[in-house]
């Protein structure tokens, strides 16, 4: 637990020696801010944050792989990996530590939009509890679109090719529920493998998430994704680090 | 009775049998075997590509053999590789590290990994720091230190802990004479109760550094003894001896 402790501290530290940080943490806010804003905030006459948690699997899209990207891609391109494998450290280790400096990231992001949380209390009187839940299900949405990234990481040394192929990736595994993609593969593919894709939605378990609605299969959901994805990616860092 | 033979009585710390390592077509270490001793400094030495790092890279665990087995302080590196590189303090060739990190912070997070904490920590860190005349570099950027600091930050991470076995691949590397000199003493200071690796491409480092040398060249050990035994050997050159047998000729 001490070496993951030691990754941790190392890599979220790194997030905010360079400017790459505060970039991501800037544009991420002022996005979240003004599709809030323009997306009818007001004209809804509703003291919820609705419209805020409505953006956040697109905005996540770009705003995690942009947090991501650098995870495995730039130790391996700068060839620290060397450094990080001969010290006593195992590689479930090192992922572990990487990721959760990554979600660490995260939940500091998304604490930065709590101005929007007073600003709803000001205007009237919002459910504490949906909000409460709309923020959990962010960061379980958030950490596994996370999972998905550092694994592209893994498998490239270009932080670009990195950022470009968690986007496509993640863009497809939040949209298998949307109506355009099941229209699309209606015909195509077994209808028992269109409604295993409409559960296999990222966004879609955030729904229910979002309304207030804690569900113990969105829960486990995420969970599972989590897991098998960082198990996912310790293969692959394993396998490639010969590669450096 | 010779160098090597003198400081003999010690225990084995480094036992490599019959290590094999191929990429493909390629074989890059073919079958080697040695051992070193408390108070060996091994010099590694060989043609480019002759398998030097891939063997002391895989004596890190940082990669498998494809056969063979090899221990380091006494650990098995296929089934004990954080035990082992617990035991050993490895600069590579490339000395590649965080370069938004300062060697304070860099020093601290190698202290953290490698489970010197507490009040140890800071007199660890003054330490290697001291030894490797790092002092007046702490607090700036690694990106911005030039060729030799990087090398003695390299360096002073290895002896965080006091590891008993210390693998330096080609350290010399881009230092200028004084620098160099400042290493070779460094390492004579230490080698007593310590295993050296050294791997390097010079032969004068060999013969000044070294008590025992290792030639290697396309994957195979093609000599073990001494450096004054391979002088003799070349008719006074060890660079003679070096091209005799790496070349065939």
């Amino acid at each position: 637990m001490g070496t993951v402790w030691a990754i941790y501290k190392r890599e979220f530290r790194s997030f905010f020696t360079t400017s790459m940080g505060y970039v991501i943490l800037v544009v991420f806010l002022v996005l979240a801010g003004f599709l809030t804003i323009k997306g009818r905030f007001f004209e809804m006459r509703q003291a919820d944050l609705r419209v805020f948690f409505d953006n956040l699997p697109l905005l996540f899209i770009f705003f995690i792989p942009a947090a991501g990207m650098r995870l495995w891609a730039e130790e391996r391109k700068a060839g620290t990996i060397e450094f990080l494998f001969t010290q006593p450290v195992t590689v479930t280790q090192a992922v572990l530590g990487k990721f959760s400096a990554a979600w660490m990231f995260l939940v500091v992001a998304m604490a930065l939009t709590v101005p929007l949380v007073i600003t709803v209390s000001w205007l009237g009187s919002p459910d504490p509890f949906v909000i409460l839940t709309g923020y959990l299900g962010a960061l379980l949405m958030g950490g596994a679109y996370l999972a998905v990234s550092i694994f592209c990481s893994a498998l490239t040394r270009s932080q670009i090719v990195s950022f470009v192929l968690s986007i496509g990736m993640i863009g497809l595994l939040a949209y298998t529920d949307s109506p355009a993609v099941l229209t699309w593969l209606n015909g195509i593919v077994p209808p028992f493998m269109i409604e295993a894709m409409a559960n296999m939605s990222f966004s879609g378990h955030f729904e229910s998430m979002r309304r207030g609605v804690l569900e113990f299969r969105d829960l486990t959901f995420y969970g599972i994704l989590i897991a098998g994805l960082i198990a996912i990616t310790c293969l692959v860092v394993d396998n490639r680090r010969e590669s450096c | 009775m010779n160098h090597r033979a003198q400081l003999q009585p010690d225990k084995i710390m480094i036992s490599v049998t019959n290590l094999r390592k191929t990429y493909g077509e390629i074989v890059a270490v073919d079958d080697v075997s040695f051992e070193a001793k408390k108070g060996d400094i091994v010099g590694f030495i060989g043609p480019n590509g002759a398998g030097k790092t891939t063997t002391l890279r895989m004596l890190s665990c940082f990669i498998e053999p494809d056969s063979g087995s090899a221990t380091v302080g006494g650990f098995d590196t296929r089934t004990q590789p954080v035990e082992v590189r617990r035991a050993l303090g490895y600069v590579s060739e490339k000395c590649p590290f965080y370069g938004e990190m300062t060697p304070r912070w860099f020093l601290q997070f190698v202290c953290d990994v490698r489970g010197i904490n507490g009040s140890r920590y800071k007199p660890e860190i003054e330490r290697v720091a001291a030894i490797s005349s790092l002092q007046s570099v702490m607090d700036r950027r690694i990106e911005t230190l030039s060729k030799g600091f990087q090398r003695r930050l390299g360096l002073a991470q290895s002896l965080l802990g006091d590891p008993p076995i210390l693998i330096l691949d080609e350290p010399m590397s881009g230092l200028d004479p004084n620098q160099k000199q400042e290493i070779i003493e460094l390492i004579r200071f230490m080698a007593a109760d310590k295993c050296f690796i050294v791997s390097t491409h010079v032969m004068e480092e060999l013969e000044t550094i070294c008590n025992r040398a290792i030639l290697i060249s396309k994957g195979k050990i093609v000599a073990d003894s001494t450096p004054q035994d391979f002088k003799e050997k070349g008719q006074g050159k060890i660079d003679a001896f070096f091209r005799r047998v790496t070349n065939g000729a």
